[in-house]
């Protein structure tokens, strides 16, 4: 089958890697440099830390439990030490491929496990409470952990009372950063990682919308290792800039017509983390000419999204677009707090409905031909309602599949029988490889 | 115009000429550790039977599990597809299509011409399939082919949790030490398949006419409790375990037509 359309590699590649690198050896080096560690999850709020000085280098456990789960080797040494350790093989795989990193002392980016000065972190699905609880046990108990709790219902039904439970965490949280480091907290400095913020996780859905256009300028596999940068660190420049880039660049790929699949025919999403030890899968989908566009999990993880106004959904408008000037920490927060409590990951945790609604908005507006549910045994978090979200996505009439896996735990992974069931569905739209 | 469907299976190949509409001849042969081989015989067998050489051939389509295996095949079908296009020509009022091979059951959903709309696949456990029948006929010390006739005798139903094959083995042991009769056990071993069975089409939801293959097909007491457990009457037919070959012999001749 000759190629439909033109297609090339992405510029910024390299630089994708070069700072998702430095980050991990940032973090691993810091104290070299009389610089702190912290570490928490991918939600937690990065840009709070971000006031004690630009030598406070995070990690946080998602992106890199997903490192360790792409190394199928050293993933299942650390399932390995956790179990021996006692604890049960149905957690969270991203959880236990971090728990293994601290149990064999190994960093996935090479010497000991760098153990972090104080843990930030926040609380929305259940194992955000135990994760770090567990790792502070393993890692030795005098790590400093405070932890914002955010389950304060769905965004739509946020009230004053219930944005100023957030807010009030985060004063006592920037009290205690001072209290366990020693060190004078800075508002300018958590103002600009605010804003900062608000402009990666816009920017971000400002790439994801480009990729509506037919053909899909980016694939979804492409797309792991961009939207990335937005767990590690979405409140620093670096990640903001490196964004700004990556915009120009896929619109210039719009512009040029350039697409991810060259014989693109038919698009899809998926949703949930996928299984990283076989991201083959996508590369197998594309066989058919077929393109996973992104999914709610890579478009509204890490970006932030508003209903234009021709009822569809595009980026969120940044504080500085809104022409809004912080002025000071109270106000630095309440933004950062009712911007963020609108992540669209969060919402499904409060009903499935709301996800399937957003499931649905985007199958139609990215112009979807079929769905690919991964039923995630890794995480019950993005996991929660699935099955839920299945039923309503066929109802609105688009063709779905599912197939079982875990993100980090590839022995629940059964690779040729999910490439059958792709065979089967791509059969049942009307492809042939 | 001659051609032939080739399903390699898990536990067997089975091969199937046809001819126009009509089907010259069946074969099936163990899949063993060679499906490559087994294919090849499998081929063999059936074209010794209609009298015909390969060169007679207008296509070769595969399907099965091994069906990239099958080095002779000019095209491959999944299961699922090539189900869809048995049971549409053999029972066109049939809208949902349930297949229980040796390590798999499914379920498909088809519309009026065929087309798969959708379906759900059970392959990760062994209690929804048939090598699980073989499994308790083992523990109970009968002939699998016994299982069906002997459930039929049963005259009371005993429970079964039977959430995976190992633990339903143990569960067998228990329920013969308890002195339960052989075919009320039976009952409950096909039951307890049936009830995962019928999960996994509510999946997919049923519609009917619902229409069941696959060697399972054959088990007529695993029959009985599926009809039970669904509450409604399935179409079989007359040979379950070629309904894969049929759809794959049915896509070989469409891929001959040009299709
Ligand atoms: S279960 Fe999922 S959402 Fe919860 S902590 Fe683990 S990865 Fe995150």
């Amino acid at each position: 089958m000759g190629d439909k359309y033109k297609t090339e590699s992405l510029k910024c590649w390299d630089k994708a890697k070069e700072i998702r690198l430095n980050y991990y050896k940032n973090f691993a080096e810091a104290h070299e440099k009389g610089g702190l560690r912290w570490a928490g999850g991918a939600w937690s709020f990065d840009a709070i830390p971000a006031g004690l000085g630009d030598d406070v280098y995070p990690l946080t456990g998602e992106p890199y439990a997903a490192s360790i789960a792409w190394n199928k080797d050293f993933a299942l040494k650390c399932h390995e030490a956790v179990e021996k350790a006692g604890y049960a093989r149905d957690l969270c795989s991203y959880m236990r491929n971090y728990w293994g990193s601290i149990l064999l002392n190994k960093y996935a980016f090479g010497g000991d496990f760098p153990k972090p000065d104080f843990i930030w972190q926040d609380h929305i699905c259940c194992s955000h409470a135990k994760w770090y609880q567990v790792a502070r046990d393993l890692e030795g108990k005098d790590i400093p952990m405070y932890c914002i709790d955010v389950s304060i219902g769905p965004f739509e039904e946020l009230t004053d009372n219930k944005l100023d439970y957030v807010v009030g965490q985060m004063h006592d949280g920037i009290e205690w950063l001072e209290a366990v480091t020693g060190r004078k907290y800075d508002d300018e400095k958590l103002i600009r990682a605010v804003y900062d913020h608000c402009r990666s996780e816009s920017v971000w859905a400002e790439v994801c919308a480009l990729n509506k256009t037919i053909p899909a300028p980016l694939d979804e596999k492409t797309m792991y290792s961009l939207y990335v940068h937005g767990t590690l660190n979405k409140s620093s420049k670096v990640v903001a800039d490196f964004y700004e880039e990556l915009l120009d660049e896929v619109k210039d790929r719009v512009k040029r017509g350039i697409a991810a699949v060259a014989n693109e025919r038919c698009r899809v999403m998926s949703d949930t983390q996928p299984p990283w030890a076989f991201l083959n899968v996508f590369r197998y989908l594309e066989k058919y000419g077929c393109v996973s566009v992104g999914s709610l999990y890579t478009f509204g993880l890490i970006g932030m999204w508003d209903i234009k106004e021709d009822g569809s959904w595009g980026p969120r408008k940044t504080p500085q677009e809104e022409g809004i000037e912080i002025k000071d920490r109270d106000q630095a927060l309440r933004i950062l707090a009712s911007w963020e409590l609108n992540k669209p990951e969060w919402q499904h945790f409060y009903a499935p409905q709301l996800k399937s609604e957003m499931m649905i908005r985007i199958a139609k507006e990215w112009k979807l031909n079929g769905v690919l549910l991964h039923y995630n045994r890794g995480c019950e978090g993005l996991s929660l309602g699935i099955a839920e979200n299945r039923l309503a996505l066929k109802e609105a009439g688009f063709p779905v599949m599912i197939f079982e896996g875990n993100m980090g735990d590839e022995r629940e992974f059964d690779e040729t029988q999910t490439m059958t069931r792709i065979d089967a569905f791509m059969e049942s739209l009307g492809l042939e490889k | 115009m001659t051609v032939v469907g080739i399903d390699c299976g898990a536990k067997n190949v089975k091969a199937l000429i046809l001819e126009e509409d009509k089907i010259l001849a069946k074969s099936s042969v163990l899949s063993g550790f060679d499906q490559k081989a087994a294919a090849q015989e499998a081929l063999d067998l059936v074209l010794k039977d209609a009298s015909l050489k390969k060169e007679d051939l207008a296509h070769i389509t595969a399907t099965g599990t091994g069906k990239e295996e099958v080095g002779f095949s000019l095209g491959t079908i999944t299961e699922v597809g090539a189900n869809a296009k048995a049971i549409n020509s053999l029972f066109p009022s049939v809208r949902t299509v349930i297949d229980v091979g040796a390590e798999e059951g499914r379920a498909i959903k088809i519309n009026d011409k065929g087309k798969v709309i959708d379906f759900a696949i059970n392959e990760k456990c062994a209690a929804g399939a048939g090598t699980f029948t073989e499994t308790m006929a083992r523990a109970l010390e009968i002939k699998l082919e016994e299982m069906g006739s002997l459930s039929l005798k049963s005259q009371k139903a005993v429970p079964m949790n039977a959430q995976c094959a190992v633990f339903a083995e143990s569960e067998v042991v228990s329920l013969i030490h308890a002195k339960h009769a052989k075919e009320d056990i039976v009952r409950a071993v096909h039951d307890a398949i049936a009830d995962r069975i019928a999960s996994m089409v509510r999946k997919i939801g049923i519609e009917k006419d619902v229409a069941l293959v696959g060697g399972v097909a054959r088990n007529i007491g695993f029959v009985d409790s599926l009809k039970r457990d669904l509450n409604l009457d399935l179409l079989i037919p007359d040979d379950p375990e070629f309904s894969c070959a049929l759809g794959a012999a049915f896509a070989a001749a469409e891929k001959a037509k040009g299709g």
